[in-house]
């Protein structure tokens, strides 16, 4: 036996006992780790002790991916070069609960970000919920954050109690997507423009014009695995009918039996005889119209980017009036900037929240490229977004918005959207008849409706 | 001589009792210290939010809402009792459990024999069994999700050119389920597999040699040395995969959404819908509460099944 039981001898003859090598390296980590924590002990700190990271900082949160995302990055980016003194940190959380979820904590838990974004829908229940700051019109006039430039009708919606608590940006209406050319040799197009559908048969004959040219299908909507689209699609041609789902903020369920009737039966209709496919998820029905298999899709018009990149001949125009003679109605929704609630008053940071809000406005031109119809009057009003083509087409769709009904439970991406849509998505898959699917909401809303507000 | 070891034993055996009992208390203070932040980290993150999830279940507790809000008293419980959703909910995750165990107990054993047996690339088999195991369940859900597409994706595609029309695989109420068994079965049989495979090399080949000389064939050998001596293997198998599948939430959540219209939807994702869509995560609790009671009522009817069978063995 030589040497002590578990040391190494080098050629040298030096020896490093595994005791000393292990300490070593302790020390060595200790050393690295202490380094290290100095220099994030800043963030740490802050973070136990909820103080700002640094004076002339603006967070932001929002949830926009896809072609929202990148040109939400633009106007970000617009904003950081227009505004060297301050720090944007921007922060994207995936659209839907896990957005709301983190917003609602985070304010909960008094670590807000400076400025959200949310849905209007959305944006009712977090006042309730005395999750967001009111906006007052003297700090909104130094800023020129006044009604008159915004679209009259987005600005009252957004209301609550006669006070303000958004800025809304948006309206993105349910529209109507259609292959110019298909339609050219289906005989519907008047010039440029389609000619407007204005009663069922009218939208039936459409239809089946342009399946007869694709040899496919007629139209396409998303049905698997979606619960919005149909949600959406039902919603447009309901409210045209004049129909209504709640009442008393969600209190009681007030569906007409007749007009939701009528609606899904028309809609059971175009997937039967195959006029739509059946089985056409979110992607499917992007690649069927964008494929040229279906000469129609119905969706949001924040689609347009893709289109547009894969360079189709494609048109929109609002969503079809089938029912709804001069009271048109197409389902939308709303984005709007509002600012979380947060302890303390800083006036500095609230000066800061709201020059962000006005650059975003200003730059409603980068935003409009992605579809949306703007509310910023100053720049919808003028020459060069009526130039914008297809996007002036439908403006007028965001006058004739229809939100989803009030109620803790109601709003995008909401229970209520699901509840709806899983019933409608299930006729028009054909698995669920029209009085079936209506019972079902009827049911599950009414426990909705019963059940006391956690808000 | 015998004068002298007499005291020896005497005085050996007092020492050894104080030497067992210095030993036990020197041991456990540094265990109890290499343990301590182990215990620290368990009570902080499990425990204790265990148990204040079985106190939130008792208050009207909500999401937007700071502390417990109103007492409910057991009204949460009551309503979760009445409730079709619960009640559905608990039906689809069990429905998914007898799906997906029995094939991935004995598909897991057969590829297991399989594997034992191939001369050459032993290594091969047993990592393109295992790897899709390591992935996570976003990326699983994404390759599957474009796979089942409808009319695009690569199963309907191939059966098509086989002239077989696909089942409607993620948008039919009844085929949805088993799309997802098939997912997951996919996705976890190789930790069964490498399980058993460990089983396998513990089986001494004399058995084997043994019955061969006796004229068994090899089917035989398999019904009557291999499966019962994997019997353990077998047992804690089948456990780990009962409790694994009722916990099932990540497939329905990425995949069907719970859909469609709510078919698949497990009851961790109804916890999930209750808590976190609905705000509601005192009535959340409480569902989680009643599904620990199933966990529990199964796993203990499971042991009592095992010990009755390790002692008739």
């Amino acid at each position: 036996m030589r040497g002590e039981p578990g040391s190494v001898r080098s050629a040298g003859g030096s020896a490093i006992s595994r005791r000393s090598l292990l300490r070593g390296a302790v020390a060595a980590g200790v050393g690295i780790g202490a380094a290290s924590l100095t220099g994030c002990s800043v963030p740490v700190l802050n973070g136990l002790t909820a103080s700002r990271e640094e004076p002339g900082t603006v967070q932001f949160w929002n949830l926009f991916g896809g072609g929202d995302g990148v040109r939400m990055q633009q106007m970000l980016d617009g904003y950081r070069r227009s505004h060297p003194a301050v720090t944007l940190v921007a922060t994207t959380l995936t659209w839907g609960n896990p957005y709301y979820t983190k917003l609602s904590l985070a304010t909960v838990g008094d670590k807000p970000p400076d400025v959200a974004v949310a849905h209007l829908t959305r944006m009712r229940n977090l006042v309730a919920g005395g999750l967001l700051q009111e906006l007052r019109p003297d700090d909104l006039d130094r800023f020129g954050l006044t009604r008159d430039k915004f679209n009259p009708q987005t600005w009252d919606a957004g209301l609550v109690d006669g006070k303000v608590y958004a800025i809304p940006i948006d309206t993105h209406p349910f529209v109507m997507f259609y292959n110019t050319e298909i339609c050219q040799k289906a005989g519907l197009m008047d010039g440029d423009k389609i000619r407007p559908i204005t009663s069922e048969a009218a939208f039936a004959d459409a239809m089946r014009k342009a399946k007869a040219v694709t040899g496919g299908y007629g139209g396409v909507v998303a049905v698997i695995n979606e619960n919005a689209t149909p949600w959406r699609i039902f919603q447009s041609l309901y409210a045209q009918l004049g129909g209504k789902m709640l009442a008393d903020e969600g209190r009681e369920v007030v569906v007409d039996d007749a007009k939701a009737s009528q609606v899904l039966n028309l809609l059971q209709g175009l997937t039967k005889d195959g006029t739509f496919p059946r089985t056409a998820d979110y992607q499917g029905s992007i690649a069927t119209f964008a494929n040229g298999q279906a000469g129609f899709l119905f969706q949001g018009e924040w689609e347009i980017t893709t289109f547009q990149t894969a360079k189709m001949p494609f048109s929109m125009a609002p969503f079809p009036n089938v029912y709804g003679g001069s009271n048109y109605a197409c389902q939308a929704d709303s984005h709007t900037l509002v600012l979380p609630r947060r302890p303390g008053a800083d006036p500095a940071q609230l000066d800061r929240s709201l020059g962000f809000i006005r650059s975003m406005l200003d730059q409603s031109k980068t935003w409009a490229e992605g579809g949306h119809v703007p509310s910023w009057l100053p720049f919808r009003d003028s020459d060069e977004y009526k130039q914008m083509t297809p996007q002036s087409y439908y403006a007028a769709a965001a006058d004739a918005a229809v939100y989803d009904p009030d109620g803790w439970y109601s709003g995008s991406g909401s229970g209520f959207e699901i509840v709806t849509g899983a019933a409608i998505g299930s006729v028009l898959s054909g698995q669920s008849t029209p009085a079936t699917a209506l019972r079902q909401i009827r049911t599950k809303l009414g426990n909705l409706a019963a059940t006391a507000t956690p808000i | 001589m015998s004068t002298e070891a007499i005291p020896r034993a005497r005085t050996d055996a007092p020492r050894r009792v104080a030497a067992g009992t210095r030993r036990v208390s020197d041991e456990s203070r540094p265990a109890l210290g290499f343990l301590a932040p182990f215990v620290l980290l368990y009570l902080l993150f499990v425990i204790g939010p265990a148990l204040y999830g079985l106190l939130m279940s008792f208050f009207h507790t909500s999401l937007v809402k700071p502390g417990l809000n109103g007492f409910a008293g057991l009204s949460n419980y009551s309503e979760a009792l009445r409730s079709a959703d619960f009640w559905s909910s608990l039906w689809h995750t069990l429905w998914f459990t007898i799906l997906t165990t029995p094939p991935l107990v004995v598909l897991a054993l057969g590829f297991a024999l399989l594997a034992d047996r191939v001369g050459f690339g032993r290594w091969f088999f047993r990592f393109a069994f295992f790897a899709p195991y390591i992935l996570p369940s976003a990326v699983v859900a994404l390759i599957w999700i474009w796979l089942y597409t409808p009319g695009l994706g690569l199963l309907d595609t191939a059966l098509g050119k086989v002239g077989l029309t696909a089942p409607n695989w993620l948008g039919s109420e009844n085929f949805a389920m088993i799309s997802l068994a098939i997912t997951t079965v996919w996705w976890t049989l190789g930790f069964n597999f490498v399980l058993y495979l460990a089983g396998l090399q513990d089986i001494p080949r004399e058995l084997y040699e043994a019955a061969a000389i006796d004229g068994a064939t090899p089917w035989q050998q398999i019904r009557t040395i291999t499966v019962p001596l994997l019997g353990r293997t077998t047992t804690l198998v089948a456990v780990l995969q009962v409790i694994a599948s009722l916990k099932v939430f990540d497939q329905m959540y990425l995949i069907t959404l719970g859909g469609p219209n709510f078919k698949t939807r497990s009851i961790l994702q109804l916890v999930y819908d209750e808590g976190f869509t609905n705000f509601r995560t005192g009535y959340a609790a409480a569902i989680s509460m009643l599904f620990f009671v199933v966990v529990l009522a199964v796993s203990a009817g499971w042991f009592m099944l095992v010990r009755r069978q390790e002692r008739e063995v």
